[in-house]
């Protein structure tokens, strides 16, 4: 599973998240000067990298809720703008619960959290056939404290850029 | 194989006529509420020679350990007997077990021949000095030798109780290793008690709540190994599995077997939503069973397979509903504060299973099947997904404790909520099904 180290929100208007795992890839490489585009790093708008984390690939949930915050909204705005430009792509959102809930309950729950995202991205003009989804519930926490402030940044749904016809 | 005969001995019938549990006075009426477990002995079963002693020494330690597990009986240590066993024929010195309070008394004798193993054993009442039921022979093979041990708890707990017994029964569960966010999980299978862990998947992808068929020959799960959550099933003794296909582009999972195994129900997701189906097994044809924007997951049959019990949040919360088998119009059955799941009927008819969430605790609990006379059994920071013994006396559910350190393991709790203690597994354990008593 591809956890993300740190995770902007569109506009880089805050910072939501930042993991205590050192990821060496969260912050890209060779983007810190003004100037050059590094090909695939974060600071080339056509890479996964800039999708995952310029453009912000998650989106968070309230407990036990599916619909979508405005900032939700924005984020997978963003998302939409990415994809319908850069159309080689396909993505698998995967919709995740915190531990609070049974197991079944759960997966159920993922699987309308990414279903909320998967429709956002449609009216947006995504394809459909663009965009699976799957529901993990509780299986894949990226934070394991057992706090709010924990399970709400578990309670999301992740659109992964699953390929590039480029290859 | 594990194959066990089971045979009655001609010889061991003795002179006085059988007694029956009916009719013994030596009676452990359960539904009444044991606090105080009856004091029985095991004396080391007797060996017919030398071969055999090991396996006399074992066999009597897994009958005692059967027993106590129930909470219903107290075993009286052997520093404390005052007769020695040396021959199973020999008559019982009843005044010597009644001095230290015995009041049941398990003799048995083991032999071994080449690699069979058989096991003769009789149940005293020791205070009306009358055996209880007749003398039994159990043969089989020395490597199942602790399932004919189960074998022997499960008569004598019969006896006394007047109930089935379950512990030669098996238990498919998820065994977890690792931390929290990379957890890794295989399919596994042990006896009731731990014993014998068998891993039936490796652990590339995740795999999620075994489901036992009622003959216990297959089990239903759901694994990622396609990337997508979807329904298995796997022939135990062969450690085959097949996909059960149901619709492309679809999630499935929460499996359960019909009573009669033809058929199962489980949960496919549709555009986000979820909602039950049918499925029959020989022909793969698959039917709708709720058709609604709620989620309904969780489904367990009625053991006459007439009904469903299953969950749905169509109220706002989730609840516990019944239906017809068929579908149909659905009755919601709890009514408590909080959000209630995984509901699982008894194979009594008598009880469901459950868990309920309220107030940051997780709770197992039962209740009628139309919803009334709920109990909760246990409270933590997470108990779920309930699992009934064979005899529907006992439940088996996972506990996760809390924080980055958190842990899932096996625990198990009498129906009167005494007796709550963990399943001991290699690792860390979740999801248990348990199977059917074993022939």
């Amino acid at each position: 599973m591809n956890v993300l180290g740190k995770i902007l929100a569109l506009g880089a208007l805050s910072v939501i998240a930042a993991c205590s795992n050192n990821d060496p890839s969260a912050l890209g490489g060779g983007a810190g000067g003004s100037g050059a585009i590094v090909p695939g790093s974060p600071s080339d708008p056509r890479s996964p990298a800039y999708f995952q984390q310029t453009v912000g690939d998650r989106v968070l949930f309230s407990v036990d809720q599916s619909t979508l915050t405005p900032q939700a909204k924005t984020t997978l705005q963003g998302q939409a703008e990415w994809l319908l430009a850069n159309s080689d792509y396909v993505a698998k959102i995967e919709g995740h619960a915190d531990e609070q809930g049974t197991r079944e309950y759960n997966l159920a729950l993922g699987a309308r959290r990414a279903n909320a995202a998967r429709e956002f991205l449609i009216s947006r003009g995504v394809a459909g056939n663009r965009l699976q989804t799957v529901s993990y519930g509780k299986e894949r926490p990226i934070e394991i404290c057992s706090t709010e402030e924990c399970y709400s940044k578990n309670r999301r749904a992740v659109t992964v850029l699953t390929g590039s016809t480029l290859g | 194989m594990m194959k066990l005969l089971t045979s009655l001995v001609l010889g061991l019938t003795l002179l006085s006529a059988p007694v029956h549990a009916q009719s013994g006075p030596l009676r452990l009426e359960i539904d009444e509420g044991i606090i105080e477990p009856m004091p029985f002995a095991v004396p080391n079963f007797v060996p017919d020679d030398a071969s055999a002693a090991q396996y006399a020494t074992d066999i009597s330690r897994v009958v005692a350990a059967d027993l106590t597990g129930t909470g219903l009986f107290r075993e009286i240590s052997s520093d404390a007997f005052i007769s020695r066993v040396s021959s199973f024929d020999a008559p019982v010195q009843f005044a010597d077990w009644k001095a230290i309070n015995a009041q049941a008394l398990v003799t048995g004798a083991v032999n071994v021949s080449g690699q069979r193993l058989t096991v003769r054993f009789r149940v005293w009442d020791v205070f009306s000095g009358q055996e209880l039921g007749d003398g039994l022979q159990l043969a089989g093979t020395t490597d199942g030798w602790r399932r004919m041990a189960h074998k022997v708890a499960d008569q004598v707990y019969s006896r006394i109780t007047g109930e089935g017994g379950y512990f030669d029964s098996r238990v498919a569960f998820v065994s977890e290793s690792g931390p929290k966010n990379q957890r890794l999980k295989r399919l596994a299978i042990m006896d009731y008690d731990g014993a014998n862990v068998q891993y039936l998947t490796d652990s590339a992808a995740i795999v999620l709540a075994p489901r036992f068929s009622p003959s216990g020959d297959r089990l239903l799960y759901t694994s990622y190994e396609s990337g997508s959550p979807r329904i298995y099933v796997l022939d135990v003794g062969k450690v085959q599995r097949q996909e059960l296909k149901t619709q492309d582009g679809t999630m499935s999972f929460s499996p359960r077997f019909s009573p009669d195994g033809r058929s199962i129900v489980y949960s496919l997701i549709q555009g986000g939503n979820t909602d039950l189906w049918r499925m029959d097994l020989a022909s793969g044809q698959s039917a709708r069973l709720t058709n609604t924007p709620a989620i309904e997951t969780a489904p367990s049959y009625s053991p006459d397979g007439s009904q469903i019990v299953f969950e749905s949040d169509r109220s706002g919360t989730p609840q516990l509903y019944v239906m017809p088998a068929n579908g149909g119009e659905a009755t919601r059955i709890s009514f408590g504060q909080g959000r209630y799941g995984t509901p699982v009927w008894s194979p009594r008819g008598d009880l469901i299973a459950f868990t309920k969430q309220n107030k940051g605790r997780f709770h197992i609990g039962v209740m009628r099947t139309n919803g009334d006379e709920e109990r909760l059994l246990t409270s933590s920071f997470l108990d779920e997904g309930p699992t009934w013994s064979p005899n529907g006396r006992v439940i088996m559910f996972t506990r996760e404790t809390q924080g980055a350190s958190g842990r899932a393991t096996l625990y198990s709790v009498d129906i009167s909520g005494r007796n709550l203690r963990p399943v001991r597994t290699p690792d860390g354990g979740s999801d248990p099904s348990w199977g059917p008593l074993q022939n």
